[in-house]
């Protein structure tokens, strides 16, 4: 049995948000003092300041803006910075979190307003990585290709990211100077190169990992693992892809097909 | 001339199954969605989804799908497109594997199947505990194959606000915000379909997203379009409560094994069945009890009765709470990790308890609406949907409705894993049906009048100029948190009608109030405020068509569960023994069994009937034992 240790119960819960009201804008701290409720979360806490914009001053605001959708922890929205951490707002339980809640946005991506950024980058390497199983359409062809259990329990577990952003958040090689695509869309090359249909495509995919947004951007840091909220093993993926790409480079190679980022 | 472009008003499981069929044809659409299309909330769905595949040797077959779905729904749903939804629903299952969903295996490696509420038969393919996001990612990867090759343009972080309508009253394109720089834009289409889900938010804490605010939906009814069975409101029997939502404990927990009890208090017998109870303390299995064919698998409006029979008539809800024990301790927990691992793991993250080990403590909670927006399918003689302009239309012309928004598949109750089939069925017809609207007769949106633009433009441009003005004392979420608490007290499981004629009173004066609203953030990028504002609007008037279709359907059927016009029950264990009853039963059919549609009127919804044919299977007294 896991039964965590509640802390002690207070009264209030102080709320510190860094808020900002658009991109370029001149960001501020707000200090927000909520009653204390019982199963109360980042996400309820800040439907209360909707319901009563109040500083803990007693300064009027605006509502703070932020992400957020299913609240389950499997829509990806919420992703946020509570108390210096990078994770979803929908599971950060303030009985948890302790009497303090500082929220910021993410750093790694354009902001919006508030916590509200723009993970666009996310779902443009989707696309540049070819995550998807190529089909000849959604007419009736029959079943798929037979699986092993066991080749389902590695895809089903590379399958639940929700480009959530916490791994491109957490990783020291996503910064200003690197166009290092991040661990999220190499593990669904991963996945889709895993797939007896998608491995019919292996080798473009790969080859989109070779050019300067791909793998070789990785710098080993593993942040990426530690702080993906689904447990996916980021640096196993990371690692293979790695390794793939060198063996797609050599075939190219010798085949004599243009890679980009290999000189021949 | 080139032709023109399509419009669908959501990224969901239906919303993108209208997409990729619309784009499969050739065809250039634009997707609309209040968040990234990943984010939608088909990725809540947990269990699975059905179809009479038929591999576990059980003699499953569609036709037993159509008649334990029409069953379930009390004989209100159309029965021809559901008939064309389970034959069609081996081929989804199918299909969706081609896609590369990570659907659960067999040791062979052929798809495996679990138990669902409603059904004895294995028909629900799952991948683990995560079947709607895993479903969802599937048509998100496809639709951006789509969207690469230039077919699809994406407006995510786009709310629709309502039709462009012509002088002739049919749908000619949408006028969108940018929730970005809260700029107010007008696209013609061809055709429109709305794809935009349930409307939870309206029952305060539900299971449904944030998103799920029945907002569009309800504008498209306030400019004409019928809405139908708004009354029809599935509350899950397992839910876990918290601050902000109530989270669903997926009904394939039970499915896997899982076991439904209160400690009993040590009566003699339980006053329904007159069966003998445990001695005190010891767990009382009311659902196999009372149900020993069915046991903790009956369909949903009857689970949640049952608990909240348990819980508030008899008292015997744990600690006296809202509360009963759903119990999977009994199963090895490699098993659970590897079949139920992404909901187990929810529990555990909010309760901060490990279900495996220790029994769950859960309550029904508000999870999906039967009804929505009406729309109409076109038949052979034999029941057959045939391909036609029809399927999925609206009152509307040009408009269609696609997903939980429409009311077509489930009838007075929903079947658990049948919510991502009917998406996936209903954006398969209404893709091509769309298609054969703007062929057949359809006008185009080349030469749609530019005054039908600039109307609607002009419209929204003033009303959130208003709405940016509003300095008002009331606050928009305070209100709609009123709202949420008076649904749930007057429009859930119980309904009486004294309660409901106070809750449309309340719902009156909640709108009066909605009039005199701050706004609260007069900016001019992602103002959510502003947004929620314009949403309240139209979410108040959606609550008065559920509150007054409850409040005039006089009977039990289904969700709708109305005690002071239940039919006595029949004297004998199968009620077709009971000649009184059948006449009883059948006299009551005569006048209830309609779908019911509400009609937009300024001074409130209007309320009609119309028929519900039975071409397919005659309704017989809803019976589970």
């Amino acid at each position: 049995m896991t039964k965590r240790e509640p802390m002690p119960v207070p009264a209030h819960v102080e709320l510190r948000v860094r808020r900002q009201d658009g991109p370029g804008l001149p960001s501020r701290v707000e200090v927000f003092r909520l009653p204390y409720r019982p199963n109360a979360n980042v996400i309820s806490c800040l439907q209360e300041i909707q319901r009563s914009p109040v500083t803990a001053d007693g300064t009027p605001t605006t509502p703070v803006v932020w992400d957020c959708s299913c609240l389950e922890e499997v829509c990806g929205a919420c992703t946020m910075i509570v108390n210096g951490g990078v994770r979803q707002a929908c599971t950060a339980l303030i009985d948890q979190l302790g009497g303090t809640v500082t929220l910021e946005p993410l750093s790694k991506f354009p902001l919006v307003r508030d916590l509200m950024v723009d993970r666009q980058r996310m779902f443009e390497a989707l696309k540049r990585v070819r995550a998807w199983v190529p089909m000849d359409g959604s007419h009736d062809l029959g079943p798929g290709p037979r699986q092993s259990p066991r080749d389902q329990e590695w895809m089903y577990q590379l399958s639940t990211c929700m480009t959530c952003g916490c791994c491109l958040e957490a990783c020291p090689q996503v910064n200003e100077n690197s166009a290092f695509m991040g661990a999220a869309a190499v593990s669904q090359v991963r996945l889709f190169n895993g797939h007896p249909t998608g491995a019919l495509h292996k080798a473009e995919r790969l080859r989109a990992l070779m050019s300067e947004d791909g793998v070789q951007g990785c710098g080993k840091a593993q942040n990426c693992v530690e702080v993906c909220p689904k447990g996916i093993p980021l640096t196993t993926s990371l690692a293979e892809m790695f390794r793939e790409t060198t063996v797609q480079a050599i075939k190219d190679w010798v085949r004599r097909e243009p890679s980009p980022g290999v000189r021949t | 001339m080139a032709e023109g472009r399509y419009i669908v008003v959501g990224g969901g499981l239906a919303g993108l199954m209208t997409v990729l069929k619309l784009a499969e044809a050739g065809k250039r659409v634009d997707v609309f969605s209040l968040v990234p299309v990943k984010r939608s909330h088909s990725v809540c769905a947990q269990g699975g989804i059905n179809g009479a595949v038929n591999t576990k040797g059980q003699g499953d077959h569609p036709d037993i799908h159509v008649k334990d779905t029409l069953k379930g729904g009390d004989y209100l749903a159309e029965q021809p497109p559901v008939k064309g939804m389970c034959y069609a629903a081996p081929g989804i299952i199918y299909l969706l594997d081609r896609m590369g969903v990570t659907f659960n295996r067999t040791p062979e490696g052929f798809i495996d199947f679990r138990r669902f509420g409603g059904t004895l038969h294995h028909r629900t393919a799952f991948a683990g505990a995560t079947t709607g996001q895993q479903l969802l990612y599937a048509l998100d990867e496809q639709v951006r194959r789509h969207e690469v090759e230039g077919l699809v343009r994406k407006f995510e972080q786009w709310e629709y606000l309502g039709n462009v309508l012509d002088d002739d009253g049919a749908c000619r394109g949408i006028v969108a915000l940018d929730l970005r720089s809260m700029e107010v834009q007008a696209f013609p289409a061809e055709a429109v379909c709305l794809a935009t889900g349930g409307p939870g938010v309206l029952f305060g804490r539900s299971t449904n997203s944030v998103i799920n605010t029945g907002s569009a939906a309800a504008r498209a009814f306030v400019e004409g379009a019928l809405y139908a069975n708004g009354e029809f409101v599935q509350v899950h029997p397992s839910a876990i409560p918290g601050d902000d939502k109530l989270r669903l404990m997926s009904e394939s927990l039970r499915g896997e094994g899982g076991r439904i009890w209160v400690p009993s208090d040590g009566r003699p017998t339980d006053p329904v069945t007159g069966k003998r109870m445990p001695p005190r303390g010891e767990p009382w299995y009311f659902l196999e009890e009372r149900y020993p064919h069915y046991g903790n698998l009956v369909p949903r409006d009857v689970g949640t009765r049952e608990i909240f029979q348990v819980c508030r008539e008899m008292g015997l809800g744990i600690g006296g709470r809202d509360a009963v024990y759903l119990d999977m301790t009994h199963i090895p927990p490699e098993v659970l990790t590897r079949k139920l691992g992404g909901v187990l793991e929810i529990y555990e993250k909010f309760r901060g308890v490990d279900p495996r080990f220790v029994p769950m403590e859960i309550f029904p909670g508000m999870h999906y609406s039967m009804g929505g927006l009406w729309v109409d399918y076109e038949a052979d003689a034999r029941g057959s949907i045939v391909p036609s302009p029809r399927n999925h239309a609206t009152s509307v012309p040009g408009l269609y409705a696609a997903g939980e928004c429409e009311y077509q598949y489930h009838g007075a109750n929903r079947l658990g894993a049948n919510s991502l089939l009917s998406c996936l069925y209903a954006g398969q017809l209404a893709g091509p049906a769309m298609a054969l609207y703007a062929r057949n007769g359809g006008k185009s949106a080349a030469a749609a009048p530019q005054a039908a633009f600039g109307r609607a433009l002009l419209h929204w441009k003033d009303r959130f100029e208003g709405i940016r003005g509003m300095g008002g004392k009331e606050n928009p979420w305070r209100i709609a948190g009123e709202l949420g608490e008076l649904m749930t007290e007057s429009c859930t499981v119980v309904r009486e009608n004294a309660k409901l004629r106070k809750a449309l009173d309340a719902i009156d004066a909640l709108s009066t109030r909605a009039g005199d609203v701050n706004v609260l953030d007069p900016g001019r990028a992602m103002n959510l405020s502003m947004a929620f504002v314009n949403q309240l609007r139209n979410m108040l008037e959606l609550a008065k068509v559920i509150a007054r279709g409850a409040l005039l359907r006089d009977e039990c059927r289904g969700s709708h569960d109305k005690p002071e016009f239940a039919l006595p029950g029949p004297s004998t264990a199968n009620p077709k023994d009971d000649p009184g009853f059948m006449a009883r039963w059948k006299a009551s059919g005569e006048r209830w069994r309609k779908t019911t549609l509400a009609r937009y009127t300024p001074q409130g919804p209007e309320i009609g009937y119309r028929e519900v044919p039975t071409p397919i299977l005659e309704p017989e007294p809803r019976h589970y034992d």
